[in-house]
C-alpha cells in the first residue's frame, strides 16, 4: 500500500507574518501561537477534481475573460459533467481538444491553437483578456503556452491581452487552479506608487453580493481605498506595492500571496472570513492593520454580528455534539471545522485536505479542538476505511462518494456545493450552517 | 485541435467504465491524473447508482512522472486484486496515460495476479465513449469466452429436443438511455415467446456469465452500437446467429418478434397476436388528428434516432424533417434511413450544426438528446429525450422502457406531451391578441414551460448533472426572461406599502433569480409588520436573518 503516514514540520509556504489579529472570544490569540494542531501526510490514490474546474466560478467571475482550455475529450467532459447546471447563458470557457494529428507532429499544435484562438477572438470581440489553461495531456506534450501567450498578446495588442496557467491534474487540485490563474494575473497588476497611501486588497474570488457587503463594510470601518483580486472586469486590474495589505478571502491561494508580497504587499494573517468569529477576525485584522480602534470595529460590526448570531442559533440545536468527517476537497476544509467546532458545537472527527498551506491557515487551525485528527493528502480507500469505522453523523465529500457512502447509512454532504454557494460574511453564516444541517434534518424527516 | 463546449460522448475509456460498472465482480484499473476521478459522478449522481464505479485510477501527479509511473500502475493493480477481489481485471489508460506509454495492459499481466487481466487499448485521441464500451465488452469477450469457443469451422450442432431455445441479451450497459429498463421489458418478451435468457450482458453480467456466452443459441442485439461487435465475434467464433432488429416502436417490436421466432425455431403469430400496445389506438383516436403532419427533428444516436424516426412517421403520422446522429460509426445506416424520407441525414458532432440545422428546419418537435433539449429550449422548441447522453431526469423512479410494447406506449406518451394541445392551439390561433397569448405561452399542462426558464430553476436538477449547450447568441438571461413575462414574473414590487431604496432594489437583483421572489416577499412583509418606510439594504438583511431563524 502507497500510504505512507508521517507526521511533519510546516511545509515550506508563506509562514505568518508577525501581529496579532485580535483575541477570539475566548481569548486564545490566532495567528501568534505555535503550531497546535499536528497534521497527517497521506499519499495513495485520490478522489479529487483537478484545477481546470476551478474555471467554473473564475468564467462568471472576470465577466470580459475567456478561458480556453488546452486539452482532451477528457478535460471537456469533465468541465461539462461538473459544470452542468450552473451555466445559464454562453460559457466563456472551450475545451481546444488535442487530436491524433496534433500529436504525430501533422500539424504543428502551435499553428493550429493560433487558427483556434483567431476564430474565437473573432466571434467574441467582448474577450479582453484570455487564459490559455494547460491540462495534462499539453504537458505532457511538453506544449509551451506561456511562449504561445506571448505570442498572441503581442499579436493582439491592445485588444485582447493572452496570459497562461496550468489547470492540470498533475499539479494543481480542484481550488488550486484559482491559486494558479490569480497567479497569472499577479504580474500583469499595475505597480503602485512607493509613497501611495495604504490601500487593502482582498484576494480570492467571492460571490458578488458577499464582495459588495465587505465593501460596505471596511467603507464603514473608514478604510478607503479597498480593492478586490480577481476583479469583475480584467480591465481594471488593481495595482499592488509596499503599501498594499493582502487580506485572502480563501485559503487555497498560497501562490498569489506569494507573489504578491514578492510585488512588496504585505500579507494581514487572518482567519478566513467564515461563520461570525472569522469574519470578525478577518474583518479586524484589516482594521488593526489601517489603525481603526476596536471600538470602531466593534460598532460597525455589531449589526452583522447580531444577525449572524441569530441566524446560527436556529441551527445549533441540530448540529451540536454531532461529529462530522472532512474529505479532502478545496482546502476550506480547516475553516470550515473551526466554524462548526466553535460556533455550531460541532464535533470534527477528522479532517482532511488536499494541501495544507500551514502559513496561511495557521490562525484557523490554532483554533481547531485539541486533538482535531488532520491529514493533509489522501488515500481514498483507507480514509474510506476510517470513516466507515468513526461513523460520523455526517460525512462531507465529493460526488464520487456522498452517493455510495448515503447507501451506506452514513450522511452526507457534498462538498461542492460550499464552494460554489456564496457562504462567506455575516449574512451568509446562517446560509452556511444550514447546508451542513439539512442532511441531517432531511435525515430526520424521511420515515421510508 | 477542434474547440467546443459541450460533447455529446466522453472519452473512450469512460466506455469502458460503463462496462466495467455495469458488471458484477469485473474491475477496471485506469490509468489516470487524479482529475478524471470525476467520472465517478457520472454514475454515483447522473445515474444514482449505490456504489461507486468499479474503477481504480492509479492518480500520477507531476512528481511522478518520469520516474515512477510506472511502479504506481503495478501497485494500483496488485491493491485493486486485494481489495476488490475481482474475477476479471481490465486494465487500460485515459488520455494522459496513454501519452506516458507505459503499457499499463502488459505491465498487469506481467504481475501474475490471481484473476484473468484484459488489457484495453482504447486510442483516445481517435475514439470516443460508445465505441470505448463496445471495444472493451468485446475485449472481454474474447478473454473470457474465447477459450470456450470449437476449433473455426465447427458445425453448431442442433439443440437438444424439449430444450427450449436461449439468446443472449448483449448491450446494455450503466448510464445508458434506458438500459435497465429495456433489458427488463425485452426479457419479459422472451419469457412470453418461449425463450430462455442465457446471459444479459455487460448489464449484471458476472465474468463467468461472460464465460457462457457461446452456450446460447442466437444473440439479441440490443444496442448494436455496444453490443454489435461482441456479437459479430460471437456469430464467427460460435456459429451464433444475431438479430438486426431494434425493437423500439410497434412496428420494430412486431418485427423482432418475428425474427427473434425465426431464429429460435417458433412461430410468432400467438405471440403477435398477444400484443397489446397502446400506442395504436391512441394514435387513431380523433384527438390524435392534430398531430398530423408535425414536423419533427430526430437526432441521437444512430439506433434511437432511426427507431425514433420510423416511429415518428409510421406510428404518429408526424412528418420527418430531419434526421442525424453524433455516432459516425453508423452514420450509413443513418444516412440509408434519411433517404428513406426523401431527406439528407445530418452527421456531426458538432452541437452548433444541430443548433443550425435545427433553426433552420423550423420543427413543430425536437426529438433529440438533452443537448438538442437544450437547443429547442432556446429555440421555443417542444422537445422529448430520446437519447444519450443522458441526465438524471433520463432515470426515472418507475419503468420507463423505450423498447417491446411498454415501451411504444412511453414513446407516444412523452413526445406528445410537450406538444400543445389541438383544441388549445386553435384558440391561441384564434385570439392571438389575448394578453395572457403572448408569443412565449406554452402549453398550459406544462407550467412554467414558458420560453427562456432556465432549468435552473427546478431543485431536482441536480449541479454536475446537466451538460447545457451553448450558442453563437448568448440565451437569454433569466432577467430578460422575467421582463418578458411581467405577469408571471414572481418578483414584482408590491404595489403598495414600504418603499426600497435604489441601493437596495440593486442588492436584492444580486440575489439568485429563483429565490428573489421570496426574499422581496419577505422583505416586505417584514417591513410592513415594523411599520417601517422605506426598505434599505439593512432591512434586507435584518428581514433575512429574521425570517431564516
Ligand atoms: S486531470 Fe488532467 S486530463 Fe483529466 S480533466 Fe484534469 S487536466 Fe484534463
Amino acid at each position: 500500500m502507497r500510504s505512507s503516514a508521517a507526521l511533519v514540520s510546516p511545509p515550506p509556504c508563506p509562514a505568518p507574518d508577525s501581529g496579532a489579529t485580535g483575541a477570539p472570544a475566548d481569548g486564545r490569540a490566532a495567528g501568534s501561537v505555535a503550531p497546535t494542531v499536528e497534521a497527517t501526510v497521506e499519499r495513495g490514490p485520490r478522489e479529487v477534481f483537478c484545477g481546470l474546474t476551478g474555471i467554473i466560478w473564475l468564467h462568471r467571475k472576470i465577466q470580459d475573460a475567456f478561458f480556453l482550455i488546452v486539452g482532451s475529450r477528457t478535460c471537456a467532459h469533465l468541465m461539462q459533467s461538473a459544470a452542468g447546471v450552473m451555466i445559464f447563458a454562453e460559457p466563456r470557457f472551450a475545451t481546444a481538444i488535442l487530436e491524433e494529428r496534433d500529436l504525430a507532429g501533422l500539424a504543428d499544435a502551435n499553428d493550429e491553437l493560433d487558427r483556434e484562438v483567431a476564430r474565437l477572438l473573432e466571434r467574441r470581440p467582448d474577450i479582453k483578456l484570455l487564459f490559455l489553461v494547460g491540462s495534462c495531456p499539453s504537458e505532457v506534450i511538453k506544449l509551451d503556452l506561456s511562449r504561445a501567450a506571448q505570442r498572441l498578446s503581442a499579436a493582439y495588442a491592445g485588444r485582447t491581452r493572452v496570459l497562461s496557467y496550468s489547470g492540470s491534474g498533475l499539479d494543481t487540485t480542484f481550488t488550486e487552479g484559482e491559486d494558479a490563474a490569480l497567479a497569472a494575473l499577479v504580474p500583469e497588476m499595475p505597480a503602485a506608487a512607493p509613497d501611495a497611501a495604504s490601500s487593502l486588497l482582498v484576494v480570492g474570488t467571492l460571490a458578488d453580493v458577499v464582495e459588495d457587503q465587505f465593501a460596505r463594510l471596511f467603507a464603514a470601518l473608514g478604510i478607503d481605498s479597498v480593492q478586490f483580486l480577481p476583479s469583475r472586469s480584467a480591465e481594471a486590474l488593481p495595482s499592488v506595492g509596499p503599501n498594499t495589505r493582502v487580506l485572502l478571502a480563501q485559503p487555497f491561494l498560497a501562490e498569489t500571496a506569494r507573489l504578491l508580497e514578492k510585488r512588496g504587499a504585505r500579507r494581514l494573517p487572518a482567519p478566513f472570513p467564515l461563520g461570525a468569529e472569522g469574519t470578525t477576525l478577518w474583518l479586524t485584522a484589516a482594521a488593526e492593520a489601517f489603525g481603526i480602534d476596536a471600538d470602531t470595529v466593534e460598532r460597525v460590526t455589531a449589526p452583522g454580528r447580531e444577525r449572524a448570531r441569530a441566524a446560527l442559533e436556529s441551527h445549533r440545536s441540530v448540529l451540536a455534539g454531532r461529529r462530522v468527517f472532512f474529505f479532502p476537497d478545496s482546502q476550506l476544509e480547516p475553516a470550515l471545522a473551526r466554524v462548526l467546532s466553535r460556533e455550531m458545537g460541532m464535533v470534527p472527527v477528522e479532517v482532511a485536505t488536499p494541501y495544507l498551506h500551514r502559513g496561511l491557515m495557521e490562525p484557523d487551525l490554532a483554533l481547531l479542538p485539541e486533538g482535531t485528527r488532520l491529514v493533509e493528502g489522501q488515500h481514498v480507500y483507507e480514509q474510506l476505511d476510517r470513516c466507515r469505522a468513526a461513523r460520523p453523523d455526517l460525512t462531507v465529500c465529493g460526488l464520487g462518494l456522498a452517493n455510495p457512502l448515503e447507501a451506506e447509512g452514513l450522511t452526507t454532504k457534498w462538498s461542492i456545493e460550499l464552494v460554489f454557494t456564496p457562504i462567506q460574511g455575516y449574512e451568509q453564516a446562517g446560509d452556511l450552517a444550514e447546508l451542513f444541517a439539512r442532511p441531517l434534518l432531511r435525515d430526520g424527516l424521511l420515515k421510508v | 485541435m477542434r474547440l467546443t463546449v459541450w460533447t455529446y460522448e466522453g472519452p473512450p475509456h469512460v466506455g469502458a467504465m460503463r462496462v466495467a460498472t455495469a458488471m458484477e465482480g469485473v474491475h477496471y484499473v485506469l490509468h489516470a491524473p487524479q482529475g478524471d476521478t470525476y467520472a465517478d459522478l457520472l454514475f454515483t449522481m447522473i445515474e444514482r447508482r449505490p456504489s461507486r464505479p468499479a474503477v481504480s485510477y492509479t492518480t500520477f501527479q507531476a512528481r511522478d512522472l518520469g520516474r515512477d509511473t510506472a511502479d504506481l500502475l503495478c501497485e494500483t493493480a496488485r491493491d485493486a486484486c486485494a481489495r476488490f477481489k475481482p474475477d476479471a481485471l481490465l486494465v487500460g489508460s485515459s488520455c494522459t496515460a496513454e501519452l506516458l506509454q507505459d503499457d499499463p495492459g502488459g505491465l498487469a499481466k506481467a504481475l501474475g495476479l490471481p484473476v484473468p487481466v484484459v488489457p484495453l487499448d482504447l486510442p483516445s485521441y481517435q475514439r470516443k465513449e460508445t465505441w470505448g464500451a463496445a471495444e472493451t465488452f468485446y475485449r472481454l469477450a474474447r478473454a473470457l469466452a474465447g477459450p470456450k469457443a470449437p476449433p473455426p469451422g465447427t458445425k453448431r450442432p442442433p439443440r437438444a429436443d424439449g430444450v427450449p431455445p436461449s439468446c443472449n441479451l448483449l448491450g446494455p450497459t450503466a448510464l445508458g438511455f434506458r438500459h435497465r429498463d429495456d433489458a427488463k421489458e425485452i426479457a419479459g418478451l422472451l419469457a412470453d415467446m418461449g425463450v430462455r435468457v442465457n446471459v444479459t450482458a455487460p448489464l449484471g453480467a458476472t465474468a463467468s456469465d461472460v464465460a457462457r456466452l457461446g452456450e446460447a443459441d442466437f444473440n439479441v442485439v440490443l444496442y448494436p452500437e455496444i453490443g454489435e461487435t461482441t456479437a459479430r465475434w460471437l456469430e464467427t467464433a460460435f456459429g451464433q446467429p444475431r438479430t438486426t432488429t431494434v425493437p423500439i416502436g410497434v412496428g420494430a417490436t412486431r418485427d423482432f418478434v418475428r425474427e427473434v421466432a425465426t431464429l429460435a425455431g417458433l412461430v410468432p403469430e400467438p405471440t403477435l397476436a398477444a400484443l397489446a400496445p397502446r400506442l395504436p389506438w391512441f394514435s387513431r383516436s380523433v384527438d390524435s388528428t392534430y398531430l398530423t403532419g408535425k414536423r419533427v427533428f430526430v437526432f441521437g444516436d444512430a439506433t434511437h434516432a432511426i427507431a425514433a424516426a420510423r416511429v415518428a412517421a409510421d406510428e404518429m403520422g408526424f412528418e420527418v424533417v430531419g434526421l442525424g446522429t453524433y455516432t459516425r460509426e453508423f452514420a450509413r445506416d443513418v444516412r440509408a434511413a434519411a433517404k428513406g424520407y426523401g431527406i439528407e441525414a445530418l452527421i456531426t458532432d458538432d452541437y452548433l450544426e444541430v443548433e443550425e440545422a435545427i433553426a433552420e428546419a423550423r420543427p413543430d418537435l425536437v426529438l433529440g438528446t438533452q443537448m438538442e433539449r437544450h437547443i429547442a429550449k432556446r429555440l421555443g422548441l417542444p422537445c422529448a429525450v430520446i437519447s444519450a447522453p443522458v441526465h438524471v431526469q433520463d432515470f426515472p423512479a418507475r419503468h420507463a422502457p423505450q423498447m417491446g410494447v411498454e415501451g411504444a406506449n412511453v414513446l407516444f406518451d412523452t413526445w406528445v406531451h410537450p406538444l400543445m394541445m389541438g383544441l388549445e392551439e386553435h384558440l391561441l390561433g384564434m385570439f392571438r391578441e389575448d394578453f395572457e397569448f403572448h408569443a412565449d405561452a406554452g402549453p398550459s399542462h406544462l407550467a412554467g414551460a414558458a420560453g427562456g426558464r432556465p432549468a435552473a430553476r427546478d431543485p431536482s436538477v441536480r449541479p454536475g448533472t446537466e451538460p447545457v449547450p451553448s450558442s453563437v447568441q448568448p440565451s437569454p438571461s433569466p432577467e430578460d426572461a422575467a421582463a418578458r413575462h411581467p405577469a408571471a414574473a414572481p418578483d414584482s414590487p408590491a404595489p403598495q406599502g414600504s418603499v426600497w431604496t435604489a441601493e437596495a432594489e440593486r442588492e436584492l437583483n444580486k440575489i439568485p433569480f429563483f429565490v428573489r421572489g421570496k426574499a422581496r416577499r419577505n422583505t416586505e412583509r417584514y417591513a410592513t409588520e415594523r411599520h417601517l418606510h422605506t426598505i434599505t439594504i439593512e432591512t434586507l438583511y435584518d428581514a433575512k436573518a429574521y425570517f431564516s431563524r
